[in-house]
């Protein structure tokens, strides 16, 4: 095991998901007791925890699952490329070499940006395997006209973006027009050709954990690499009970169809802490094949931080601080 | 393993929590423990001590003292002495040391748990996330019943001393189950933890010492079975409270029959977990992980019956053996553990053995989990394609194993989860809330879990029906178990009324006016006695005024089964039993003076007495007329979202053995509040003026009353209370009579451990309200199902 790399690309070593025809028999008979579902969520965290080094492999973990990500109205190449440069080093070297994990290629999964920095940010990524992920389709309330949406993934793509995550239309779930739904994130997919596709679902506004796992299974079925929970720009973003919901699909739509797509939770993961009840969550429910990156991602920006300060308390036993990791 | 290797396999490691705390607790005390009587330790008279051991390593933990009679003497004295004080003290006073002893209890919270798990052997991760929480809320919920109780609970006071026996799998959250509530309404307790599992409690002992508790107030004598039934069979308790398994509790009832002590009792269970076609599958097997594989399955309200609807079963199946995989069991100070030690190598032996067994009757499965090599330890275990008929689908395991087993419709889930002697608890998964409320009240257990499981609370009552035991514990209900009415300590002796023929008797000059051969009234039906024989009537002046039916054992049986065939009247809206009520009133109205001249010539009383007593009849019928729909179900409020409806329910049938002492009004005083609740009733008319209930049938076949719903015999009482406290399809029986009476109901009562209510010998005054009329009849005319509903969209 010693050689394998944490970059694999999406979907590596499992075939993509092809999608299956609408099955809405199959949504019909789709159940969620919300009371239920929290109660899982909320009772996982105590059931299982990591300490020292298995806790501090599994931030390395989860590190490699990052998608490092900017998405804001004044980002520019030179804050894009001091990303890239972080998602290529994101542990300072000492820590990792104290950690015996030097030699491993420790890097983030992805580097997610808006279209207009694909470019930018491919560029400043060559040499490595890290992918650049764009958010697409009218990114975040996929309103704009939907041929322009299609471009808007081609554009991305042909601008050298393996990773496409589309968002869906809300209003779609939110009115139960499922055929509509399908027809949109399979477009979508047929747009992103061998790019891979992250579904975004826009959980906190289609409000029911119900609506959650009907949307999920629609996009799994319409072609969906990954599913994802929000933009990071809702009220309300990833949390456990909906990210038990979506995971549950996942394992359904993997037992019906042998096709595993991968999940990515996306905003309000911010500590350690945090991520390690994700990482638990998606051992129990799925196995351990969805803690790599080609199966997880996690959305996040300062996140990265504070697993660096974790890995160096683990190797020095002091708590450290943010000023003495690089910042991206 | 290095950082590498971890990274690569991603598998769980180690997550120790420390025990040096608690060992050190242990050691400072030497490892070995005394009694704790008065607030002193005291040695044990037998000058002996027994092991208690880890059961998830075999070691020994610490050496308990042996309790013997001697020692619980000291302790009954002890609290005996403490009472009074400790009453007179009030309310509020109480409150401050309740809420100081739940703080206490959360100040010390993590040496309470780490000590429960190493005696018990559940995994610390339950004794700290639940066992000790729910203790620390249950001290705080009793806190404020005892702030309350002069404005709440005006009318009672407490019963005096209770002793209490509790078992191992929640040992301090029995203790607190039990302590709480008692301490709280101002009794004083003898307490015994089971042997097995001490350690908790005496450090409580200690906690109750560090607050202040006046001496005597709590007091807890450690030991084995023969320790606890030196506190049942002791003569200065006012009131045992049990929890454990059927078999005790039915020597408990056994040994403390006619004793006037006050029992409840929380025994076995076989609790269904069923499961319907449109519930969310996928939660749903997360409810199975946390009905069964909680507590290694040491749960009395275990969901340890699963039953499916056909068309899920294979799937669910499947879904739980996946499940099942990913349980861990093993260290129970592992933080990151699902299932810890089975509490003693015998228990283990007991589940080994009955799993055994069920490999003839089911297809036994357990996952390949990694099992501990030493200690007591058990493996997740499913029996699917079990029949109902099965052992292993009959008998309490009391450890972790889960047998399934099917059913077509919802009636069919009814009759398969009510298929047991127990009535302890029950599990409804479907998101269909029409179905889920049609399904609660069909079931007969005290507790249901909507969409969820084992869900515990002070606020709510917890407690079962059938041999699962009867009274509640927890909420306004569970405070009603510590309490008596104020007047019932004061009630004179009853007095024996003659009813052997007098010397030479002569005829009254009326009968041949009378001269009607009153029946049985049996489903609705002038039924002639099984036995072909009658039995001559005398008025208290000596005469005979008629003859009524001698009834046997046969005519118990055919209204009993008459009695279970009545179920309309149980189904009755309360607006109809109400108008029924209303009816019998009008029409016992209109015969007014027939019923009067009956009982001055039955009873000797003056016209005008005869007179008031009629009337006082008819006002209780409407009495419990008004009562029929107004004595209503509670909303109790965990934290939870959602809501606890505590229901007050029908009991089923009830036996009811009437007094000699105002014979019309004593009778109906019973029979009213009864028969307003939607029981089915086979009276046993007094058997010295049973003529006034004879006279009764013609009022009875008037009113309205469907037939089966009030069966009247007459006939030998205490031969009649004998076999109604006998029948098993029998809910409950109340009995009204001579002591001896008292004694051979509640002794008889132990085959289906059914609910008894007796007079133990003392005398009611019928015609004053308090003591002959309203909530303490309709509690007994009542049991109380809490149904958990959470809610969310």
């Amino acid at each position: 095991m010693a050689s394998i790399s944490p970059l694999k690309p999406a979907a590596e070593g499992h075939t993509r998901n092809p999608g299956t025809p609408l099955d809405l028999d199959l949504l019909d008979r789709i159940r969620v007791n919300l009371s239920a579902v929290e109660r899982r969520a909320a009772t996982l965290p105590g059931r299982r925890t990591v300490k020292k080094a298995y806790q501090a492999a599994w931030l390395l973990k989860a590190l490699t699952c990052i998608d490092l990500t900017t998405l804001s109205g004044d980002d520019t190449p030179g804050r894009v490329k001091r990303l890239c440069a972080k998602a290529r080093q994101p542990v300072r070297a000492d820590i990792l070499e104290a950690m015996e994990m030097a030699d491993r290629n420790i890097t983030t999964g992805a580097v997610c940006v808006y279209h207009s920095m694909v470019e930018t940010a491919v560029e400043a990524l060559k040499g490595t395997n890290i992918p650049v992920a764009a958010v697409s389709t009218g990114f975040p309330a996929g309103l704009s006209p939907f041929d322009l949406r299609v471009k808007e993934i081609e554009a991305s793509v042909s601008a050298g973006a393996q990773e496409i995550d589309i968002v869906i239309t809300r209003g779609h779930v939110l009115t139960g027009n499922w055929q509509a739904l399908y027809n949109e994130v399979k477009t979508f997919r047929g747009a992103c050709g061998d790019a891979h596709m992250k579904a975004i679902l826009g959980t906190g506004d289609i409000a029911t954990l119900r609506n959650v796992a009907k949307a999920s299974m629609v996009a799994m079925m319409a072609g969906a690499d990954f599913i994802k929970t929000s933009t990071g720009k809702e009220s309300v973003n990833a949390t456990l009970p909906v990210t038990l919901v979506m995971v549950r699909m996942i394992r359904e739509y993997h037992e019906m169809t042998g096709h595993k797509v991968g999940y990515k939770p996306a905003g309000g993961i911010s500590t350690a802490k945090d991520v390690l009840n994700y990482q638990i969550m998606m051992k129990e429910e799925l196995g351990v094949d969805w803690l790599e990156p080609d199966l997880f991602r996690i959305g996040a920006s300062s996140l990265l931080g504070d697993i660096e300060r974790q890995l160096e308390h683990f190797v020095t036993g002091r708590y450290s601080a943010d000023f003495r990791h690089p910042m991206a | 393993m290095s950082i590498a290797e971890i990274f690569d396999k991603m598998e769980y490691g180690p997550t120790p929590e420390n025990s040096e705390a608690a060992l050190q607790w242990i050691a400072e005390r030497k490892g070995k423990f005394d009694h704790f009587i008065g607030s002193s330790w005291v040695k044990p008279q037998s000058r002996k001590w027994f092991e208690s051991h880890n059961p998830a390593t075999g070691e020994p933990l610490a050496k308990i003292a042996a309790g013997n009679t001697k020692d619980i003497d000291a302790a009954v004295a002890a609290a005996r002495t403490a009472q009074k004080g400790w009453s007179a003290l009030g309310g509020l006073a109480r409150a401050r040391y309740l809420y100081a002893l739940a703080r206490a209890v959360q100040r010390n919270s993590r040496l309470l748990a780490v000590l429960e798990t190493l005696d018990n052997g559940k995994p610390v991760r339950e004794t700290r996330d639940i066992d000790i929480p729910l203790v620390a809320r249950h001290f705080y919920y009793h806190a404020g019943w005892a702030q309350l109780q002069d404005q709440e609970f005006a009318e009672f006071e407490p019963m005096g001393v209770i002793g209490q026996i509790i078992p191992w799998n929640f040992p301090l959250l029995m203790l607190a189950w039990k302590i709480a509530p008692a301490i709280a309404a101002g009794n004083t307790v003898v307490l015994k933890p089971a042997e097995y599992t001490s350690l908790t409690a005496l450090c409580f002992a200690e906690i109750c010492k560090d607050v202040g508790l006046p001496d005597g107030v709590v007091n807890i004598v450690t030991g084995d079975g023969k320790t606890g039934e030196a506190l049942v069979k002791h003569p200065d308790i006012d009131k045992i409270a049990f929890t454990g398994s059927t078999e005790v509790g039915r020597l408990i009832r056994s040994a403390t029959a006619g004793s006037d002590k006050h029992l409840s009792l929380e025994l076995g269970g076989k609790s269904p977990f069923i499961i319907f076609e449109d519930a969310d599958l996928d939660s749903a097997v997360e409810g199975v992980v946390d009905a069964i594989w909680f507590n290694q399955g040491q749960v009395c309200c275990a969901g340890s019956r699963l039953l499916l609807q056909e068309g899920i079963a294979e799937k669910m199946i499947a879904k739980l053996q996946k499940r099942m995989e990913t349980l861990r069991v093993g260290d129970p100070l592992d933080k990151s553990i699902d299932m810890g030690a089975i509490v003693d190598p015998t228990q283990l032996a007991t589940i080994t053995k009955l799993v055994k067994n069920g490999e003839n009757e089911g297809n036994v499965w357990q996952p390949k989990c990694n099992m501990p090599k030493d200690g007591s330890f058990y493996p997740p275990t499913l029996i699917s394609d079990v029949a109902p008929a099965a052992t292993v689908a009959q008998e309490e395991i009391f450890g972790p194993v889960i047998v399934s087993m099917t059913f077509r419709t919802p009636e069919e889930a009814v009759a398969v989860a009510n298929n047991t002697r127990y009535g302890l608890a029950a599990s409804v998964w479907s998101e269909n809330i029409n179905l889920a409320l049609d399904i609660a009240p069909k079931l007969d257990c005290g507790v249901i879990w909507i969409n969820s499981t084992n869900q515990f609370d002070a606020a709510c009552g917890f407690g079962g029906n059938r041999e699962s035991g009867y009274g509640r514990e927890g909420g306004h209900e569970g405070m009603m178990e510590v309490l008596k009415p104020k007047f019932l300590s004061k009630l004179p002796l009853y007095k024996e009324t003659k009813t052997s023929a007098p010397e030479d008797f002569k005829s009254s000059a009326s009968l041949a006016d009378l001269d009607r051969t009153p029946k049985l009234y049996i489903g609705g039906k002038q039924t002639r006695p099984d036995s072909g024989y009658s039995m001559p009537v005398f008025s208290a002046k000596g005469e005979k005024i008629g003859e009524v039916g001698e009834g046997t054992r046969k005519d118990i049986r055919n209204a009993v089964e008459a009695a279970r065939k009545a179920t309309g009247w149980t189904k009755a809206s309360s607006y109809n039993r109400a108008q029924v009520l209303y009816y019998l009133a009008e029409n016992l109205d209109i015969r007014k003076p027939e019923f009067a001249d009956r009982l001055k010539i039955m009873t000797s009383v003056s016209a005008k007495k005869a007179q008031n007593e009629v009337d006082a009849t008819i006002q209780r019928l409407f009495s419990y007329g008004a009562w029929a729909d107004k004595y209503e179900s509670a909303v109790h409020s965990p934290p939870m979202r959602g809501v606890t409806l505590a229901m007050k329910e029908s009991i089923g049938t009830i036996g009811i053995i009437c007094p000699d002492e105002a014979p019309l009004l004593s009778m109906i005083s019973l029979a009213a509040p009864a028969l307003a609740m939607g029981n089915r009733i086979v009276l046993v008319a007094s058997e010295r003026h049973p003529l006034i209930a004879t006279d009764f049938y013609q009022v009875l076949e008037t009113s309205d009353v469907p037939a089966g719903a009030m069966n009247i015999i007459t006939g030998p009482r205490e031969a009649l209370a004998k076999t109604l406290a006998e029948h098993d399809d029998v809910k409950s029986v109340w009995y009204f009579g001579p002591a001896g009476g008292s004694k051979l109901v509640e002794a008889a009562a132990t085959g289906n451990m059914k609910r008894t209510w007796v007079n133990n010998g003392k005398a009611r005054d019928w015609f004053n309200i308090a003591h002959g009329e309203g909530r303490e009849f309709l509690r007994q005319a009542t049991q109380i199902k809490n149904i958990w509903i959470p809610y969310g969209e």
